[in-house]
């Protein structure tokens, strides 16, 4: 049933990403694939890999931005993963025709039954956030599935069952939780940090937010210490060798 | 956005077909079309032709074409499940008007309640076709009134004009109200697309690069490293930009073609004469102005999504 659920998911999972920290190393990218490809939505097909076209289904896109102060003039370099919000009026699960595209009442993961979509593309020009793309070689739309697979697994140990991207990020910058539960880690993260949504003028109130850049250090008033540095100057004789100390008299002279 | 050859002339080829059960079943109703059997027959089969080629070839561009049936099941919430159920439903008078036309030579009295009830199914079938774009708000060219009011008047439009040829090939009196109706659909549907491009002109300021990334009030977001070498789906599908001047000249000639040459042939047909060598003008003028427009109605509208590379506004 392409209707959202009727009351509210009791559970929200999202994910939280901290902009501050994330690198932009393209890790999250990577595990999501390598776990996707063989999970739920499985295959990610990639068109022409090696060849000079290359195309294929990615869950996770890991842009990189530049912000630029117009009063100082000082820019900062962000990097910002980009995937599905989950979002609680999820346009693209409205205007689905079939009702291959749906919102689980329980936890409020969007997903996409690959058995009864037709693959006419309409859910991704519904979504502002360009969270699906189209698999060629199948014909069905393809999406974030916040590894459904993975974090229900009891299989798993308990401490892997979050989704892959958040799993592998080397700096931590991604978080996965309830975000309904304001007693969440996640939630206590967002309130703590001032986490915002993404276009909420598109008013599709997502689940995942993202947090901000913590402010930066500036000295351009010069009343902060300055980092120390090595010194590279040696100007003291004392414990070098006789040569040394010949040549060291030599040179002063 | 990409403007796939299969949605184009769906729209435009079944808009037609619809436009035309439209005017068969309003001028019943105004007592000015004779149930000729010949002449219902053409206009039925045209009518129905372009109708059901136009949606056969929209199943073309899915993925799972087999499972297009599927699409009817989501009426509640989706306007593309609305279009097809809407287009299916309306089979059902247009069947009966074009039988009762047809077979029975009647176009008063019951034919005519199946008439009206298949120019009404008609227009909501072209209104849900409207809707799936213009309830897209992630494409703010689309997100209007306009919109809505382009389809519905494209199709009143190319379906007057067929139905005038149609009747000036028969060489019917009645030529002189379907060139007027033809004429004034025409007038009204260019006013409205003059309207529409007048209102997309102008730059909707709700969605940035700065509300995309949240980042706005932090300073200018500009694109600096796009996360893929080479195009993805999305800068295929949503990404496609057409160069600014090749804009500005295909309106032109779509409204060179689309409009003035049927609008100047129609007129030369009511005041002059050789009604029906410049209905056919006017049609062959009409077809590829309006596909033209509707190539123009896809290639020109711009997604938010564009924001994450690098547009800065759409």
């Amino acid at each position: 049933m392409t209707s959202l659920p009727a009351a509210p998911p009791s559970k929200k999972l999202g994910l939280v990403v901290d902009l501050d920290i994330c690198v932009g190393c393209h890790a999250c990218a990577v595990n999501c694939k390598e776990w996707n490809t063989s999970g739920h939505m499985a295959p990610l097909t990639d068109l022409d890999a090696y060849g000079a076209d290359p195309n294929g289904v990615w869950f996770n896109r890991i842009h990189t931005f530049e912000v630029t102060d117009e009063a100082t003039g000082a820019s900062q370099t962000v990097h910002f993963p980009r995937s599905c919000l989950h979002c609680d009026d999820a346009p693209c699960v409205t205007v689905c025709p079939t009702g291959a595209s749906y919102k689980r009442s329980d936890d409020g993961i969007v997903l996409v039954n690959a058995d009864t979509c037709i693959g006419c593309k309409l859910c991704s020009w519904a979504c502002p956030y360009g969270a699906r793309e189209y698999d060629e070689h199948e014909g069905v739309m393809k999406k974030c599935t916040l590894c459904v697979d993975k974090i229900y697994n009891e299989t798993l140990p308990e401490e892997s069952r979050v989704p892959a991207c958040v799993s592998t990020c080397p700096t931590g910058a991604r978080h996965f939780g309830d975000l309904a539960d304001p007693e969440s880690d996640v939630s206590k993260l967002v309130a703590t940090r001032q986490g915002f949504e993404l276009m909420p003028e598109q008013g599709t109130k997502p689940v995942n937010r993202y947090l901000p850049l913590r402010p930066r250090q500036d000295d351009r008033d010069g009343t902060m210490s300055t980092p120390r540095t090595l010194d590279h100057v040696d100007d003291s004789a004392d414990g070098a060798g006789l040569l040394a100390r010949w040549v060291d008299r030599l040179l002063s002279a | 956005m990409h403007p796939a050859k299969s949605v184009i002339f769906f729209t435009t080829a079944s808009g037609a077909g619809y436009g035309l059960i439209l005017w068969l079943g309003t001028l019943s109703a105004w007592r000015l079309l004779p149930a000729d059997q010949g002449f219902g027959l053409a206009v039925f089969a045209v009518a129905l032709a372009l109708i059901v080629v136009g949606l056969l070839s929209s199943t073309l561009h899915l993925g799972h074409p087999e499972r297009a049936w599927r699409a009817l099941s989501q009426w509640r919430s989706s306007w593309l499940s609305r279009e097809g159920v809407a287009a299916i439903l309306a089979f059902v008078p247009i069947g009966l008007f074009g039988i009762w036309w047809v077979f029975l030579a009647q176009n008063t009295g019951v034919a005519l309640v199946f008439g009206i009830v298949a120019a009404l199914a008609a227009m909501i079938t072209v209104y849900c076709t409207a809707m799936i774009y213009a309830s897209l708000k992630t494409i703010p060219a689309w997100s209007n009134g306009w919109t809505i009011l382009s389809y519905l008047g494209l199709c009143a439009m190319t379906g007057a004009l067929l139905l005038h040829l149609a009747v000036s090939l028969w060489g019917w009196q009645v030529q002189q109200s379907t060139g007027i109706v033809a004429l004034t659909t025409t007038a009204v549907s260019l006013l409205v697309k003059l309207r529409y491009w007048s209102t997309i002109s102008k730059p909707k300021k709700d969605s940035n690069a700065g509300t995309a990334t949240g980042l706005g009030q932090m300073g200018t977001v500009r694109l600096l490293e796009s996360p893929h070498s080479s195009d993805n789906y999305l800068m295929k599908e949503m990404g496609f930009r057409i160069a600014r001047e090749h804009a500005h000249k295909l309106r032109t000639i779509a409204i060179v073609t689309g409009f003035m040459i049927p609008a100047a042939a129609l007129a030369i047909g009511l005041t002059v004469g050789a009604t029906p060598l410049m209905a056919i003008i006017a049609v062959l003028a009409a077809c590829p102005g309006v596909v033209i427009e509707r190539w123009l109605f896809f290639a020109e509208a711009r997604h938010v999504v564009m924001l994450y590379y690098g547009a800065e506004a759409v």
